[in-house]
């Protein structure tokens, strides 16, 4: 099962001809000092072998177009093959990012649309699309917050609350800031607790940063109430939209009282997660804020389209990207947003919730616990094996892994931090129900087999391309990169 | 329902299994006043051969006849098999490997990409990639103020000849940590950083000094005598390269007597098309001893129970998800699609396919600025050796001239004026391996009609 290296099918002279430029190589333009001297350690294979190779690798993995992937807060729905294809239509592929205005119209014209689109769903007043993932659009956001608080002469806000059940992003991004934080506490219910918040506003407070509904997979019923709590004081709300899915077409950020939010286009507008990327973190703005949004933003004349760039938002926050963030990634999200339109919208947080709270109900009755059992999921919902755990020493990890060999790719385990061996289950709303019966098939047999023998469980997976890895000996052995054992270099 | 499959039989069976009668009474902890309207702004859903009709039509709107822009975004050719494999459902539909069991394919393809990346700057470590080459900068300058800590002033020597774009970028990234950017002049006959203009900043506690090479103006930088400078202030050297020109050019690694401490860059020229400007990828290596500065995800090869070699993602406890506020950036998602493009690309030119693009778009510059040069009134703004692009200078305002271009065919190249007023009618012009002789020659007559 193991597949060697790329540069071991490497053998020296050995080339993919048709791929380079017929000239051979000339360096006499470049000053002899300035020179390189050794050959860098690229592999040198064939075209077929490279096809080959990485067409194998490619077949090591778990994805949504191969596997059922209910990675929570991921948001792992159908990528559709179309918005692929439309995105990289020949003329798409080669406009340069400095092309003109009269040679971009039709690009122009899909971004300003999906930020019309965008702001209509989320009901904010303006939407720049440059943040290239979600924390990048987290960024975007909390500077624009300090940026309006510094424009009003204010220079005391300096402090963001942060609810402890957030996202990793979101401390880290208010300290990229030069912000402080301050960790507001949940209550049983996974809501936030009122009157920390309360004793915990006041002069210093710049704003909040909420995601709702939160990672506890539960609607925050009192956001109205925070809100007002945090306005009064004179702070910003800033909304989180890694759960986006749960309420598009159902609640707006903006008519919850937010003033700045960012919405995770790879999530819920199922632009593809690549392995690890490209996302897009498109940021949207009430009133008050559209003076800082970052740039470049689409702007329309009568019927032609442009850039706005500084001279048009003086107060701007700046760029976050040399051009104009991942702009092939907005093309897809565009694309998806036309497919759905207004009645697909609607139907998103519908379906993703049926199958949350189906899969909750089934395994609830299955005799899994829930984190909360009298909430209703909102797309995602949280099991904790704490209880398996005490009596038969079963853990997330485990169940986690043995998933892996049913075909199925785990839940998001061990987030959020404040439920123990917890499961988030996010199985989003393009699953059949076929799929969910077999997934909590599933874990009932697993749960079973853990009962008779739980080290056999802890063995797992047994069926992957490796067993479970070694990853304490990873840090202490580092190996991030690969050595040629004969050859000297650098 | 596009992309949703319940059927009714579904959707009832489901509710029963909740016991709620419809899926509305599943939203019924969001307060009713918080319930929104119609949406009448957003457009009805299209069958996919009517969004298909729509979309083609406007991409028909940006067809272009020939590129001569660069400016940190370059056309090159990319292998037919590079997107093929790089969309396979498999790469395209999977996520950050959090469950490296079961995303082998992705880890192993990230190793080879650290390994590629190692050898073309010569440095130690490299990271799985950032957003772009700008913000991957704004970082890599953010770690030289935690690595170095003998001067962590802040205070940042950025060279006027660095993309001007990506000096935004890092203002507006890096300001609220309090990075502070000294410009460095430059030198108005070669087009090179003025060594002279390092003088005045000795003793002064400097946390870096960036040198991009090839410069934004495509000429080359003396990296050896800025870098040994920089090391003698004790400060650390932030290299912003093109990965094509490593090829031919010195790995940062070699730059002076120690070489440069971080080196980052736009990775865009190794397989990922123009588009508009992206998706690209940021790079960032470095030396062994700053690796534990790094941000962004690092794979690493460890054994299984069976003592079997794998890959997975390693020295997590830098990151957001496990350090929150202590972290060493808030990145999580980064680009790695592109990176798997990149691995791909530079798996199938191999080092001497690599050199050769690089050789060839030098040559092509070379032979499109004599060209240009020869028609009248036109001329070179600088005479310092240079890699694939370079700066010409106009008779007329480059605001006048482009556009003329553009109407015959020709996007002809990025306007200096607003960054560089005092080159006058300056325009940065950039000829890749994928130029013919005929289409430089195509340019320069559209160039002599335009100003005739």
């Amino acid at each position: 099962m193991t597949e060697k290296l790329i540069f071991e099918h490497s053998r020296a002279t050995r080339t993919a001809t048709a791929q380079m430029p017929s000239a051979a190589v000339d360096v006499s333009a470049i000053p002899e000092h300035l020179r390189r001297k050794d050959k860098p350690m690229l592999p040198e294979v064939s075209e077929m072998q490279a096809v080959r190779h990485y067409t194998r690798l490619s077949q090591k993995n778990f994805s949504i177009d191969t596997h059922f992937y209910p990675l929570g807060s991921c948001t792992m729905k159908y990528n559709p093959r179309a918005c692929n294809s439309l995105a990289m239509l020949p003329e798409f592929l080669a406009r340069h990012p400095f092309a003109p205005a009269s040679h971009s119209q039709g690009f122009l014209s899909c971004m300003y649309d999906l930020q019309e689109i965008l702001k209509e769903v989320t009901g904010m007043a303006g939407v720049s699309l440059t943040p290239m993932a979600g924390a990048q659009g987290e960024f975007a956001g909390v500077a624009m917050i300090n940026a309006y608080h510094k424009a009003r002469g204010d220079s005391a806000r300096t402090e963001i609350l942060v609810p402890d059940a957030a996202h990793g992003t979101n401390p880290a991004t208010a300290v990229m800031l030069g912000c402080s934080v301050r960790e507001i506490p949940t209550n049983a219910d996974g809501d936030v607790d009122i009157e920390a918040l309360k004793a915990a506003v006041g002069p210093q407070t710049a704003g909040i940063m909420l995601t709702n509904p939160s990672t506890l997979g539960v609607f925050e019923r009192n956001i109205k109430k925070i809100a007002e709590i945090v306005h009064q004081a004179g702070g910003l709300l800033y909304y989180d939209g890694a759960n986006l899915n749960a309420i598009l077409g159902k609640v707006r950020p903006g008519d919850m009282g937010f003033d700045v939010i960012h919405m995770n286009l790879h999530k819920t507008f199922s632009t593809p997660h690549g392995g690890g990327g490209p996302g897009a973190g498109a940021v949207g703005v009430s009133k008050r804020l559209l003076p800082f949004m970052p740039i470049p933003v689409v702007g329309k004349e009568g019927d032609s389209y442009r850039w706005l760039d500084e001279n048009d938002l003086p107060q701007s926050i700046g760029r976050l990207s040399a051009f104009m963030g991942n702009a092939g990634v907005l093309l897809r999200a565009y694309i998806y947003a036309r497919l759905l339109g207004r009645e697909g919208m609607h139907r998103v947080a519908e379906f993703a919730t049926l199958n949350a709270n189906y899969l909750q109900a089934r395994l609830s009755e299955k005799g899994f616990d829930l984190a909360f059992p009298k909430r209703r999921a909102s797309h995602e919902f949280i099991i904790t094996l704490k209880r398996q755990k005490k009596e038969i020493e079963l853990t997330a990890t485990d169940v986690a892994k043995r998933l892996l060999d049913y075909g199925f790719h785990a839940p998001t385990i061990y987030f959020p931090l404040l439920v123990p061996e917890c499961l988030l289950i996010e199985p989003t709303e393009t699953e059949d129900k076929e799929t969910l019966d077999s997934f909590i098939e599933a874990l009932c047999a697993i749960y079973e087999e853990a009962k008779k023998d739980v080290a056999y469980v802890k063995g797992a997976p047994y069926t992957m391309p490796v067993r479970r890895l070694d990853d304490v000996r990873a840090v202490r052995q580092l190996d991030v990169r690969w050595n040629q054992p004969a050859q000297t270099h650098g | 329902m596009p992309f949703i499959p319940h059927t009714e039989t579904d959707v009832r069976d489901m509710l029963a299994a909740i016991g709620a009668k419809k899926i509305d009474d599943l939203f019924d902890e969001i307060p009713l006043e918080l319930r929104s309207g119609k949406l009448d702004k957003i457009p009805e859903g299209l069958p996919e051969m009517e969004v298909a009709a729509i979309l083609s039509e406007r991409a028909h709107l940006d067809a272009v006849g020939l590129n001569f822009i660069g400016a940190g975004a370059y056309e090159h050719h990319i292998p037919a098999a590079v997107w093929q494999i790089t969309t396979r459902g498999e790469f395209y539909s999977a996520y950050t490997p959090y469950q490296a069991e079961a995303s082998q394919g992705t880890l192993q393809v990230l190793y080879e990409f650290q390994s590629m990346m190692t050898a073309l700057t010569g440095m130690d470590v490299s990271n799985a990639s950032m957003y772009d080459g700008a913000s991957a900068l704004g970082e890599a300058l953010l770690m030289a103020v935690r690595s170095n800590k003998q001067n962590d002033s802040g205070r940042i020597l950025m060279p006027k000849t660095v993309h001007p774009f990506y000096k935004e970028v890092v203002t507006s990234t890096t300001h609220a940590q309090g990075l502070r950017q000294i410009e460095l002049a430059y030198c108005p006959k070669e087009g090179k950083t003025l060594l002279e203009s390092l003088k005045e900043h000795e003793g002064q506690g400097i946390t870096a000094v960036v040198i991009q090479q090839p410069n934004f103006f495509g000429t080359l930088e003396d990296v050896d005598a800025i870098t040994d400078w920089a090391h003698a202030q004790g400060a650390l050297v932030v290299a912003v390269v093109n990965p094509t020109s490593l090829a031919l050019l010195k790995p940062p690694s070699q730059w002076g007597a120690k070489g440069a401490d971080i080196v980052c860059g736009e990775g865009q020229p190794l397989g990922a098309p123009l588009a508009s400007g992206g998706p690209y990828f940021g790079f960032l290596t470095t030396k062994m001893e700053f690796v534990r500065q790094m941000p962004g995800r690092i794979v690493g090869r460890t054994l299984d129970l069976d003592g079997k070699p794998g890959f997975s993602l390693t020295l997590q406890a830098r990151e957001q998800h496990i350090r929150r506020s202590k972290a060493t950036s808030n990145i999580c998602t980064n680009q790695g699609l592109l990176v798997t493009a990149a691995t791909i690309y530079m798996s199938l030119v191999g080092p001497e396919g690599l050199a050769r693009v690089a050789s060839a778009s030098i040559a092509n510059t070379g032979k499109l600025v004599a060209a240009l040069a020869a028609v009248p009134g036109v001329s070179v703004a600088f005479s310092g050796a240079r890699f694939h692009e370079a700066v010409i200078k106009l008779p007329e305002s480059a605001a006048e001239v482009l556009p003329k271009l553009a109407a015959l065919g020709i996007l002809g190249g990025f306007d200096l004026s607003r960054h560089y007023p005092e080159l006058g009618n300056a325009v940065l012009v950039c000829a890749t391996e994928t130029k013919t002789d005929t289409q430089i020659k195509r340019y320069a007559e559209a160039l002599k009609q335009v100003l005739a």
